[in-house]
Parts: C-alpha cells; structure tokens; sequence
C-alpha cells in the first residue's frame, strides 16, 4: 500500500471538560476521495480544524508524507499542502478572483511591482484545468457560493496541494453546481490528490468516495472501502448508540389544534411545509444541520418574510405578521442563541425575564420593579433557576440561561412554544430540568413545537416527530414509530420504503 | 482602480452599471459639466486667478484625502486629522521664529515627524489597544485640539516672521499649476501606484473587505491597520506645514472642523465607508468636485450658509447611491442561491 499523504494517529481534543475527540485515527490517500460521516456533533469539524491548523490536537500524532509535523497555523498547514475549503468560503468579496487567489503572495515583476498579467494567467490556467467558465478578472462580488468554493479550490492548488478537505462543500450548491464540484474533484484525484470529503449526503458519499469513516461521539466507529458499506450499515453506525438517558414526557390530553401551518413557503429555503400541532403536544421537528428547520421556526414567528403559505393561530390567521402580532396572538419563540438572540447578557435575570411583558411591569408609563420581582420570581423559582434574580445573566451556566430564556417567554403566557435546540451546550442536569418543564408546559395544557438535532431527545421528548431534509418534510413519524434509524434515514433524505425494507424499522407516515 | 468598477457590471448593463462603471469617470464628467454651467452663467469662473485659487483651496483637502483613503479603506476612520494639521502648522510657524535661518526642508521633517509622532497615538491605542478608531480619534481629536491650545495660548504667527521662499510654495506657479497643488499631484501618483502595485497595497483592500479572510490569509492585520494610521499622520503632518505655507498666519484654531470636508471627499470619491472599494485618484476627484462646487456657489452668489447643506446632501447621495447598488447586487446573488 503507498504512503497516506496524510495520517492522523490516536487524536484526542478536548475543549473544556467537554471530549471532543478520543483517539482518532484517520489516514488519507493519494488519488483517494475518502468520506467522512457522522451526526452533529460527532466531532468532524473538530477533526478537519485540527487538519487545518485551527486547533492544535491535545494528545496524537499527525504525519503527512511520512514525516512528523505539528501545525500551528493554517499558513503551515497550507505550506505542507493541506488546505481546507469550508462550506462558507471567507474570500474578499471586492477583489477580483486573481486577486483573491494570490493575495499576501502576489507574483512581483522585476520591478517589485504585483505582476497582474502572470496572475491572470496562472488563474486562467488552473479555470480551464477545472473547466470552470470564469475570467481570472472577474470581481468575487456576485458569485453564487459553488464558483467562490472554485476560487477556493484554484487557492488551493496554487498552494499545490496534496490534501484537499472539504467541510460539506455541497450544503449550499443546487444539482447541477454539485455536478459540477464533483467533475472537479474527479479531475483532482485521477491528478493524485488526497480528497477528504465531509457530507450528510449519503447519495453523494456513495457516488464519489473510495472510502468511507463514519464518527460516532468523538470516535472513529468504523472505516472501509466505499464498496464494503452499505447505506443502512452507515446509518446504523452514525446513530447506534444506547438511550440511556431519561427523557420524561408525560402523558397529556391532547386538544385542540393550535397551530396549523399550510404550504409554506420561502424560495430558496424551504416549501411545501404543512402541519399542526395541538394543546398538550411535543412536536419535534428533527433534521440535519442546515435542513431549514430554523427557518420554518422564524418565518411561523414573523421574522422572515413567507413568499406563500398560511400561519393559523386557532382560528386566527396569521398573515405577513411581525414579531410582535405572532407574540400578541399567543406564539413564543426561544431560539437558539441564547447569547446573540435571546438574552441581554449584561442585565440582570429579572430585567431578562420580563423583556417580553414590559407592558404588564409598568405603572404610569414606568417600569415598576415591584411587578417586574414579582413576574421574574413566579417562573424562575419553578424553573428552580440558581442563582439571584439581580445578578446579570453572564455570570449564570449555560443550563440557567436558557432557563431565563424560557422563563422570558412563559411569562408571556403563550398558547405555541417554539423551542430551538433548547439542550444545545447545557448540562445533563439542567437538560432534565428543561426536559421536566417543557413535559409539565404540555402538560397543562401549552403547545410545544420542538427543533432538535438530538436524537435521543427528539424521540424521548416527542409526541410526533417531522423530519425535514432540505428544505422539506420528509417525514412525519408517531412516537411509537420512530427509532433513531427511520430518523436518520428521513433527515439523509432517503426514501422510506428503503428504511423500511432494509434497516428493519419501522415505516412511519408518508409525506 | 478599473476591476472594481467592471466587478459591480459583471453579468448586467443596466445604465446605472454604465455610470458607476468607474466612479472617476462619473466624476470627471460631474466636474466638467458643473464648470461649464457656471462658466456660462458667470464667464469669470474660469479666469486665471480664479482657477488657481480653485486648485489652492482643493490640495490641502486633497492632500489630507490620500491618508484618509487608505485608512477608509480599512474600515477604519481618522477624525484627528485635522487637529494634527493644526499642532503641525503652528509648530512649523515657531520653529521659523524661533530659529531664523531654519531651512524650509527642516521645518517641514519636524512638522512630518511629529504627525507620525501623533499617528503613532491612534496607532497603538486602534491596533493594539482595540479601541474602535471612531472613538480613538474622536478622542484623540480633541485632546491633540486641547493641547494645541493649551500650547499656543492666545498666541499667532504671522506671515512676516515666515520666509518668503517658504510662502512661494502656496503662491508661485509652475507651469500654471501652484507648487502646492504639484506636490499633492506627485504624492497622489506615488499613493496610487502603492496602493495598486504593491502587495501592501492589496492588503489595505483585503483587510477593509474582509478582515477575518485577511487573517487566514496570513496578513498582520495589527501592523496594516498601524501603518494606516502613521501614514495618515505623516500626511497631516505634511499638510500642517504647507497649510503654513499657504496661509502664513496660524493659530490655535488652524485646519479645525476640516476632518469633515475630507472624510465627506473622500467618500463622495467612491471610497465606501464599509472599506474594501475605491481609489485614491477618485477620493480626490471627490475632493475636486466638492471644491468646484462650493466655488460656483460662490460665483452664482448663493447665500454661504447653503454650501454646507450641499455638501451634506452630495455626501448623502453618494452613500445612498453606493447602497442601492450594494442592495441589488445582494438581490442578485440571492436569486443565484434559491435551488431547493
């Protein structure tokens, strides 16, 4: 077997007391596209920043060519031939793609002065190579997401890189970009470049890798040939872990519906969404990162505009609504930066709290701290929040944030509770606490519209599971149906009847 | 510079795309068809002398625009400038009463030397420091205005005490062209090519488009946005002593409020606020125009109060007209993205 052009060894990084990674191992090959799966979470982008100079490994060893290195920034890394192409590319919008390509190492003439012609022509060399129509002239402003991820690629192999990483380069490229990114990426291998490839799309893995890793928690669970996996075994790999955890949703009567949405649509970012849900209900709304789950969420709660479709609250319709109408029609929003969207971190617990009832706090106009005490303490002492409600809530855990946050929101007494990712980064006991409130809250009666990428919770916590996958709702499952495979299979965008045969599980409800 | 100008047309020829093809073509013709109505109305416009003044009042402006542009550029911004111009001007003026016999050469290094001494403030406290530059040099503004007249006390230079050779450069000519407005040509030749030729150069417009891609780049970012700053401190330094030169009476109020004048030039020159996009020809071009403009008020006997509401309105259309055309190419590329 030849040389890897690159080779990672027993990797171990942890941030905090959270283990990113334990002990991976990972070799790449020349003229080998190499796949790497995994759920959110399961540490990949932690890996391909290590790769690429972002993050120094704590434990492992790490050779390219056969020779031990240690990258402490990414210009090492690319000096060694490892470069990295993200799914966002951070290029300068206002320089041309030459330009773009050379800057910091522009070619100098004999004058010192930037030799443009040679750039130019450098960078018209590798378009045609890549078959790309673009002039090396063009301004980067105004290219669509697939041509800058070209610039990306052309930086790359002026670099003349051995490895090339890319982080799911496909997420924001239509069918016909993607055809295109893998024409290139063919013409790269058969060159004899090692491609290492990070997707959620199990199609797209299986029509260009010669190998695949699947990651679980931070380990490698298993590797292969592309030829040696099936899709099933794959699946079964990136989610096959124990529900140890104790998720209490309990049993409540089921009412009234109190949100019904209808065809909704926003072009670009999702279509054809219809569902309910309805007092006493958890609805879980599953999916990979990046399958438009928030912005169904924000655009049922005015933030972003519909292009169609219909928002009903009860029998109220809900039509190019604000914020606010969705708030006085009874809708609360906790969304998922509780940092940047949900908490003013330098005010205090109760200011936080009660954000969202400043009308009900005031007397004459003015904010009387009397009622603001007595709104913030009602839902935080049920919230068994720690901590004085006069500290500012920077000082508080991640778990007690989003206690506040909730709290924010339940005092506006809402009929529909739309939670985004509301365990996201908190800690095993306050996630049973917020699992316990949100339990009760449906309990007595509240909607309860859940966004999570956690599977075990998804499927401890709901009473009904929609499955988006791009844009659209693949599947809607009942509790009794839904396993972590037919989940998976769902949010991969593969067809159900394939779940059902092949993996054993069972089919839940069309859409 | 001419890729900028084509980059916003690529793929669409719309008339609005033809004229901001290049913002210094626009300009020009801006300031063509201005001194030609004017002149019509008023045939003395365009007299010698009245030229010659035109291109006085411009290249102290002008001059300041070269460093404000380069530091635009990087999404930053110099608001200290003009009290700069005002230490430097006096300290030029002292030095030739103090010393009689200094050569002209000398007062100005000093006067340089203490600008980049000044520069060096802002530097530290916007590179190092992180505090914005809004506030730095707003801050920085008025303590180097404080001290200035704190240092002058009431006192003032007069032209008297200033050798003639040095007054020759605000009032002689050369080929019909002052000596002041040539060293404003020279400089902004040699700012031009720096910022189109050399790697340097390309970083200040890297930095300014996206700072965060400049650093995976490899750019210092600290020591570009420092150099910024001792550039335009140097050049306010420069502008303090030929402002004595021009004017050769100085006191403590020397250059005040111009910060204003030199920002708007430089902006109404196509050199966006939000970094990253313009050149130094068109931000003094910018420069030209408002001067030209604020002339022909004059000459067409408008009252002066207006002048500073025109300048405020071309200020306010140029932004505008830059957002418009940002707004729609968001459009454009957003349509490009729509797949699922």
């Amino acid at each position: 077997m030849t040389t890897p052009a690159i080779e990672l060894v027993d990797i171990h990084k942890s941030f905090g007391s959270t283990r990113v990674l334990e002990g991976v191992s990972l070799s790449l090959f020349p003229g080998e596209v190499h796949s790497l799966m995994g759920e959110n979470g399961a540490g990949k982008s932690t890996l391909v920043k290590i790769m690429a100079g972002l993050h120094l490994p704590d434990k492992g060893s790490f050779r390219v060519n056969g020779r031990e290195v240690l990258f402490r920034s990414t210009s090492q890394a690319q000096q060694v031939g490892v470069s990295v192409i993200y799914q966002e590319p951070a290029l300068f919008r206002d320089l041309s793609i030459a330009e773009n390509v050379f800057m910091h190492r522009q070619p100098k003439t004999a004058y010192g002065w930037i030799d443009y012609a040679e750039m130019n022509r450098s960078v018209a060399k590798h378009l045609n190579q890549l078959g790309v129509s673009l002039r090396p002239e063009d301004p980067v402003l105004g290219l669509s997401i697939a041509d800058q991820q070209i610039v990306e690629i052309i930086k790359a192999l002026t670099f003349e890189a051995k490895v090339l990483i890319m982080d799911e380069p496909t997420a924001a490229l239509s069918l016909e970009e993607v055809k295109r990114l893998f024409q290139v990426v063919e013409r790269l291998r058969s060159q004899g470049v090692a491609l290492l490839f990070v997707s959620h799309r199990l199609e797209e893995v299986f029509a260009i890798s010669q190998r695949i890793t699947v990651m679980r928690d931070g380990r490698v669970v298993g590797s292969g040939a592309a030829t040696e996996w099936t899709t099933e075994e794959v699946i079964r790999k990136m989610v096959g872990r124990s529900l140890d955890a104790l998720y209490p949703k309990g049993s409540a009567e089921i009412g009234k519906v109190v949100l019904r949405v209808r065809e909704l649509r926003r072009a670009g970012v999702f279509k054809d969404i219809s569902f309910e849900v309805r007092q006493g209900e958890i609805v879980a709304l599953a999916g990979l990162v990046g399958a438009g789950r928030t912005e169904v969420a924000r655009a049922i709660f005015g933030i972003d505009p519909l292009d169609s479709g219909e928002v009903r609250i009860g029998e109220m319709v809900l039509a190019n609504h604000t914020p606010e109408m969705a708030m006085k029609a009874g809708i609360g929003l906790v969304p998922e930066d509780r940092q940047q969207q949900g908490l003013v971190m330098e005010m205090t617990t109760m200011r936080n709290a009660t954000l969202t009832v400043l009308r009900r706090v005031q007397r004459f106009g003015l904010v009387s701290r009397r009622k603001e005490w007595e709104i913030a303490s009602r839902w935080t002492k049920r919230m068994q929040l720690k901590g004085h409600i006069e500290e500012p809530v920077n000082v508080l855990s991640g778990g007690n944030q989003q206690k506040v946050v909730l709290a924010k929101w339940l005092a506006t007494r809402p009929k529909l509770l739309i939670v985004d990712e509301p365990t996201r980064g908190v800690d095993v006991g306050a996630k049973s606490e917020v699992h316990r409130t949100l339990s009760q809250l449906a309990k007595e009666g509240m909607a309860v519209m859940m966004i999570s990428s956690d599977l075990p919770e998804v499927i401890g916590m709901a009473d009904r599971i929609l499955v988006m996958h791009e844009g659209k709702l693949t599947a809607e499952l009942a509790r009794s149906d839904a396993t972590e495979e037919t989940i998976m299979f769902a949010a991969t965008g593969q067809t159900e009847s394939k779940a059902g045969d092949k993996a054993n599980a069972a089919p839940g409800k069309q859409k | 510079m001419t890729d900028q100008g084509k980059s916003i047309v690529a793929n669409n020829n719309l008339w609005v795309g033809t004229l901001v093809r290049s913002r210094e073509a626009s300009l020009v013709l801006l300031i063509l068809a201005l001194t030609a109505t004017t002149n019509i109305l008023n045939p003395r416009f365009l007299s010698p002398q009245s030229l010659k003044d035109l291109m006085l009042n411009v290249s102290i402006i002008a001059l300041l625009v070269l460093g404000q542009t380069v530091i635009i550029l990087m999404r930053q911004i110099d608001l200290s400038i003009s009290s700069i111009v005002g230490i430097t001007a006096f300290l030029s003026g002292t030095l030739f009463v103090n010393h009689p016999g200094i050569p002209n050469l000398v007062v100005v290094l000093i006067a340089v030397g203490a600008g980049l001494a000044l520069g060096a403030v802002n530097a530290a406290l916007i590179a190092w420091g992180k505090i914005p530059a809004l506030i730095t040099t707003l801050g920085t503004l008025y303590i180097f205005r404080g001290a200035d007249y704190a240092w002058v006390h009431g006192r003032q230079v007069n032209a008297v005490n200033v050798p003639g050779s040095f007054l020759a450069v605000g009032t002689s000519t050369c080929l019909g062209i002052p000596l002041l407005t040539w060293i404003v040509l020279i400089l902004l030749a040699l700012f031009s090519i720096g910022l189109r030729q050399y790697r340097t150069g390309r970083e200040f417009y890297a930095i300014g488009s996206n700072p965060g891609a400049a650093v995976l780049a490899g750019i210092n970012v600290n020591r570009r946005v420092a150099t910024g700053f001792l550039i335009s401190g140097v050049i306010a330094g420069l502008a303090g002593a030929l402002w004595l030169a021009r004017f050769g009476t100085v006191d403590a109020t020397a250059g005040e409020g111009i910060e204003l004048s030199v920002i708007t030039s430089t902006v109404v020159g196509g050199v966006a606020i939000t970094g990253g996009v313009g050149t130094v020809v068109g931000a003094v071009l910018g420069a030209l125009l408002l001067s030209v403009f604020s002339s022909t008020l004059v000459f067409l006997r408008v009252p002066s109060f207006w002048q500073q509401a025109f300048q405020g309105a071309m200020l306010l259309l140029a932004i505008a007209m830059d957002a418009y055309l940002a707004h729609r190419h968001a459009l454009r590329s957003r349509v490009k993205w729509s797949h699922v």
